[in-house]
């Protein structure tokens, strides 16, 4: 049952992920990496771990997504145009490929020790368990993204509240909220 | 094999309650609006207009479904379905009562208890939104895309106070599986006031419940949040160019959402089916009482009526009050249907409100519904949760 529903959603996953390429549309290849997100979901689910399948959901599929969806339809893009290609892309990415399909040929072909396989079970997955670990051994690491995540907030805000001089004075009342 | 058997009835049954209700809570909405407008709302259709459900049900089957020209295809028939499935999912994990015994089988009263119940809500009402959003793209119309983009900026931004009001209750109780966040609020402090979440010490939940409850109005598209679908400005927002089943699924959508939000407010904040008082205060009368209350008041009614179908039709219901009120003082119904029946009043009174506040407060403007969900609502949401986790660190 496990293994069928494992294959079921990782090749839902990775034809997804091919579609997300393949269409030309943009919100066709945002629908499809929404695709991607919730197979990954299940995928966690598969592993016992409720918590972050639903993070992953409420976070990536439903709040991330959705803002991709939102600017794509506020600027209502269209049809992408195929274009040639750059020359790297031609010369250098089949051998890149190759690269990259021999690498995960040998990681799935070498033969495992048992301690490095994850088994399920074997970690943390519940809800509380995730909180010590976030809020004890990894604090730090988790305190510095949060300020890398206002920075990057307050430097969005900076960006978009950037006037062209050219243009004026600017919106009335702007001043002292500035 | 028993427990797929009990799965599939319940999963039958809560399907064909929810269904029924979904029907009917648009006759008593538009009894209720009509009430409060001193109209008489649908009174055609049988006795009452209470059939007005199923012929408005007949009249949307027969119609002509159309798909504009330039419409997306796909996505124009996928948001329908997307939205409603979505809307219907979340009710599994409510749970409604306790455990009873049905032909010897344990069964609490409710689908299936996650680990994680109430972010799998927050995670279904989050995926929620593509369903509108996408609806309204997809139909090629200027009205609906605005619409689609109302609803997607609206649901992000009240989507972050809706889970910063339950943050403070699951903080109270100290658990993410719904049934044990229910238990937590049985019994009562000082000998009469209920521990639920909106009233239970370190730190009561009242701000919580306010921001829960004002976030769900917006998350629900209702008045006053009602914005992507503004009458006055967008035609019919996201649903200008649906017609028939596929604009009747959008509706079902709304209403199941409405209920959902209610009955997960009811679990976190008002003590799931937990009565409202002690037994020793007589509390386990009080449902016989309402039944009486409400046979007295129709008979009285019937009464006044003129001879005909409507008299007819109150006795009815007079004498099915009676009978259902006179059912909870046999101690065997009482049990399965006490924890049932307050359930059932905490959320119908809270849908209630949801109509109430509909037939009294006008529409925000748009940009106050982003003032007020970004700066009033989500700090007020904060604030809440950082004092609850203060309070419950230093008294829990």
């Amino acid at each position: 049952m496990d293994a069928v529903l494992f294959w079921t959603f990782a090749l839902i996953a990775v034809a997804c992920a091919v579609n997300l390429i393949w269409q030309r549309h943009p919100i066709a290849s945002a629908i499809s990496l929404i695709g991607v997100m919730g197979s990954l979901a299940v995928l966690y689910l598969l592993l016992g771990a409720e918590f972050i399948a639903a993070v992953q959901v409420i976070i990536y599929a439903g709040a991330i997504m959705v803002l991709f969806v939102f600017v794509i339809m506020l600027l209502n893009a269209g049809r992408e145009e195929r274009t040639p290609g750059s020359r790297l892309a031609r010369y250098l990415g089949l051998p890149l490929l190759a690269t990259l399909v021999i690498q995960m040929g040998y990681l799935v072909a070498r033969p495992t020790r048992l301690s490095e396989r994850v088994e399920l079970g074997s970690f943390a997955t519940s809800t509380k368990q995730i909180g010590r670990e976030l809020f004890g051994r990894y604090l730090l690491p988790f305190e510095v993204t949060s300020i890398l995540i206002l920075a990057a907030i307050v430097g969005a805000v900076a960006l978009a509240r950037r006037q062209d001089p050219a243009e004026g004075a600017g919106e009335p009342g702007e001043k002292e909220s500035a | 094999m028993p427990f797929l058997l009990l799965a599939l009835v319940k999963a039958g049954v809560l399907m064909a309650l929810l269904l029924l209700t979904l029907l009917y809570i648009q006759w008593v909405e538009r009894k209720v609006i009509a009430r409060i407008q001193r109209r008489w709302g649908p009174h055609r259709v049988g006795p009452h207009g209470l059939l007005q459900p199923l012929a408005d049900t007949l009249k949307l089957l027969t119609k002509e479904d159309l798909v504009p020209p330039h419409a997306h295809k796909f996505l124009f028939l996928l948001a329908p379905f997307l939205a409603v499935s979505l809307a219907l999912l979340s009710i599994a994990v409510i749970p409604f009562g306790e455990e009873i015994e049905v032909f010897g089988q344990r069964t609490p009263l409710q689908l299936t208890d996650l680990n994680i119940g109430p972010l799998f809500i927050l995670a279904v009402t989050s995926l929620g939104v593509y369903g509108i959003t996408l609806g309204g793209w997809a139909s090629n119309n200027k009205y609906s895309l605005f619409g689609a983009l109302r609803s997607a900026a609206q649901m992000i931004s009240y989507e972050l106070s809706l889970s910063l009001g339950v943050v403070g209750a699951l903080l109270l109780s100290g658990s993410l599986s719904l049934r044990e966040i229910v238990d937590a609020q049985a019994g009562f402090s000082f000998g009469f006031l209920p521990r639920w979440n909106v009233f239970q010490g370190p730190w009561p939940q009242w701000a919580g419940f306010l921001v829960y409850l004002t976030a769900a109005f917006a998350e629900t598209n209702r008045a006053p949040f009602d914005l992507p679908e503004a009458e006055t400005e967008l035609v019919a927002g996201f649903h200008t160019e649906y017609s028939s089943m596929k604009f009747a699924m959008f509706f079902m959508a709304e209403y199941a959402n409405m209920i959902t939000v209610a009955c997960l407010a009811t679990v976190l904040f008002l003590g799931g089916w937990h009565p409202p008082l002690p037994e020793s205060w007589g509390v386990q009368f009080a449902p016989a009482l309402a039944g009486a209350a409400v046979a007295a008041l129709l008979w009285y009614h019937s009464s006044g009526a003129a001879p005909g179908k409507q008299r007819w039709s109150m006795q009815a219901g007079a004498a099915a009050a009676a009978l259902g009120g006179a059912a909870f003082l046999w101690p065997g119904t009482r049990a399965v249907f006490s924890p049932l029946f307050w359930f059932a009043a905490k959320s119908g009174f809270l849908l209630f409100f949801y109509i109430w506040v509909r037939a009294t407060l006008p529409r925000f403007r748009y940009d106050q519904l982003m003032n007020f969900g970004w700066k009033v609502l989500f700090p007020a949401g904060m604030a809440n949760a950082l004092a609850t986790g203060l309070m419950v660190a230093l008294f829990g």
